[in-house]
């Protein structure tokens, strides 16, 4: 970390800080706290929208899962800009502005609860956020630390928890108006940061029209493992079907599961659940007019193309400059070390002792370990793995050595501590580290702070929000306005603190995968009630209650008994049942009557489509709304009044 | 038929999509830029 990198991040941070406290300045009533006073301006807003909305759990795991699954990730990006700016923005954003304002909505439950008359819908909706959102923290915290540890030579842990407690502060002294006006700046840098990124990817790669051809023609460098799971190369779509019943791994069980991954976990998980993210739903409710909604989607859209479609498309490349270009000037320390990914071939890799068995040398795997150049002889060791296709040139007279691992970008995230399949998480911030020039190492590094500050901030205030207005507020009745800030701030604490945790102890892979969670749990729980409440005059509680219990319940079940990868991390299902999940038995082997395809469908596929059919038929069977309610929602005065 | 060096029309209509799709945003904001002001005391 040289001088002029710390300057740049002291200023930020000091420019930060001191837009935090501009909001705390001017935040003068709840209101301004919870709603940014109804008056953001649309620029603001939108890049407010758009840099809540982007977090480094888009660059960097999802932009890490396209180095892995390829540029059919773009559908993202399809349904980011198309569902979640235009649809957003145009169809759902100014309803949404009209009724928060007209019903004096704060929060994302309030609005759900005085839509429906409903004091137990706001508490139930606030706990679920109260609950799950710190999963979604802990994706964006650790997206920043893995980039941030390496750079300041500080561990891992303590880039989180440094991390924590810059966000925490600005959020908990300048509520929403902090959290706007450095959500601006830092959408600012993170546009200006993805923009030269991919021109300079595109620039080494000879243009998009070449870049994406020498992609297309790596396709026979495609793992075995891949392969067997449907992929067909990096620019094209995975092997789409459904596996026939019964079928175990290694007949075929397997070979749609990528699609499955790709479509429904990445693509509709989070292009449908941004619909029903309650952070993201208060931002319309920050605006005055239509004409701000207008305003804010021509920057959204070209936000978030900036954003993701960069990202998908800059980790999809970073292949082709691993497998092709990179030339490593280091020393090498050894070339022959043997990690060992343990008796299955699925465990971490780790050393092999000298005096260890035979059996263990013959199944380990072959590692180059070397420093960089620039580096000290006390800085951690780096790992490529080595192939038939590694170059090592020696350095002559002191000179460094060049090392061309010659890998494609999953297999270079492969490294002590990792699984033999690699840690996505970690591909792009090595592509910026390895390709970039050094003064982009720096703009990027703002850039990824830019992009975990700005979600993080609204991700704590709406866990502040949701146990302080919406939880606190309810049971101790709206006359305890001082206290309910007071709750809302030690709900921040808490909810930082569980997501800190989280972080601490589940790392690798997990980036995507927890932020896809929450996406579906949102989409599923809320959205049906949500949508339907802005546009139906005949939704009513009864029918707003069962899609809010039938979408998080069958959400929650898909997760703990049937998703492969969720259940067996969570251990319910074989804690109470003796296996992984409820389609394979106890030896491993699927079910006869049962496709092993089920195991990577996401929860979002069955939960929303359950969530919206039950909405639909309990309002039609059950009583209409009081029609003085209705009117007041819609628009009238108020019953009673 | 290959587009921007991507032979695989599920993956190029992606890339050609993403881009249409900001357009739309755009066009939107820009064409309905002064539309939509409205001014109320409750």
């Amino acid at each position: 970390m040289d001088l002029l990198s710390i300057v740049l991040v002291i200023v930020y941070l000091m420019v930060t800080g001191y837009l935090g406290y501009l909001g705390y300045r001017q935040t003068k009533t709840a209101a301004d706290y919870l709603v940014a006073g109804r008056s953001a301006n649309p620029i603001i807003m939108a890049l407010s929208y758009g840099a809540t909305f982007i977090s480094t759990s888009a660059i960097v795991g999802f932009g890490g899962a396209a180095a892995g699954l390829g540029m059919g990730v773009l559908w993202l990006t399809v349904l980011n800009i198309s569902v979640g700016i235009f649809v957003a923005f145009t169809f759902l954003g100014n309803p949404t502005r009209r009724m928060g304002h007209h019903l004096d909505a704060h929060t994302f439950p309030e609005l759900i609860a005085k839509r429906y008359d409903s004091r137990l819908l706001q508490v139930l909706c606030a706990l679920i956020i109260f609950c799950f959102m710190p999963l979604y923290a802990m994706a964006v915290m650790v997206g920043g630390a893995e980039f941030i540890g390496p750079i300041f030579h500080i561990s891992y842990d303590a880039a989180l928890y440094i991390f924590a407690v810059i966000v925490a502060a600005y959020v908990i002294a300048g509520g929403l108006k902090g959290v706007m006006l450095t959500d601006a700046l830092q959408g600012a840098i993170m546009l200006v940061g993805m923009v030269i990124l991919l021109a300079a990817t595109y620039g080494r790669l000879g243009g998009p029209t070449e870049a994406h051809a020498a992609l297309g023609a790596m396709a026979d460098q495609v793992p075995g493992a891949l392969k067997a799971i449907g992929h067909r190369g990096w620019t094209a779509m995975p092997a789409f079907g459904f596996a026939a019943a019964g079928l175990g791994p290694k007949d075929g069980g397997v070979a749609y599961h990528m699609w499955w991954t790709l479509v429904s976990t990445i693509v509709l998980g989070v292009g449908i659940g941004v619909l029903a993210q309650p952070q993201l739903v208060v931002r319309f409710m920050t605006v005055k007019s239509k004409q701000s909604l207008n305003r804010a989607a021509a920057a959204g859209g070209i936000f978030i193309l900036c954003m993701t479609g960069v990202a998908f498309t800059v980790g999809a490349l970073s292949n082709v400059y691993f497998a092709q270009q990179e030339t490593l000037a280091c020393r090498i320390v050894d070339d022959a070390v043997l990690l060992d990914p343990g008796p299955d071939g699925k465990g971490k890799l780790a050393p092999v002792a000298a005096d260890a068995a035979d059996e263990v040398k013959a199944r380990a795997k072959r590692f180059v370990s070397f420093r960089m150049a620039d580096e000290g002889p006390d800085a951690p060791l780096s790992y490529a793995m080595w192939t038939d296709k590694t170059e090592i040139v020696r350095g002559a007279d002191g000179q460094a050595d060049a090392l061309r691992p010659h890998l494609i970008a999953a297999l270079r995230s492969v490294g002590p501590g990792t699984p033999l399949a690699g840690n996505t998480d970690t591909i792009i911030p090595r592509y910026v580290r390895s390709a970039m020039p050094r003064w982009f190492g720096v703009l990027f590094l703002l850039t990824l702070l830019s992009a975990a500050m700005s979600t993080m901030s609204s991700q704590f205030h709406t866990m502040g929000t949701a146990l302080g207005r919406d939880v606190f507020e309810q049971f101790r009745g709206q006359g305890h306005g001082t206290k309910s800030i007071l709750v809302t701030r030690v709900a921040i604490i808490v909810g930082i603190v569980v997501a800190l945790v989280l972080g601490k102890y589940v790392r690798g892979n997990i980036i995507a995968l927890a932020t896809a969670i929450f996406f579906g749990l949102c989409a599923s729980s809320f959205l049906p009630m949500f949508v339907l409440g802005l546009f139906w005059k005949r939704m009513n509680k009864a029918a707003a209650l069962a899609s809010l219990g039938v979408g998080f319940l069958t959400s929650a079940f898909w997760l703990l008994f049937v998703h492969g990868k969720t259940a067996a991390g969570l251990g319910l299902c074989k804690a109470w049942l003796g296996r992984d999940n409820l389609i394979v038995d106890a030896q491993g082997l699927t079910l006869p009557n049962w496709s092993l395809t089920w195991t990577v469908v996401d929860p979002i596929v069955v939960a929303l489509p359950l969530s919206l059919l039950t909405a639909v038929v309990v309002a039609l069977v059950t009583r209409p709304p009081a029609p003085a309610h209705v009117a007041y929602v819609f628009g009238g005065p108020k019953p009673n009044a | 038929m290959t587009v921007l060096g991507i032979e695989d029309p599920g993956v190029w209509l992606a890339y050609v999509l993403s881009l249409a799709g900001a357009a739309l945003c755009v066009g939107y904001g820009l064409a309905n830029w002064n539309k939509g002001e409205e001014p109320k005391k409750e």
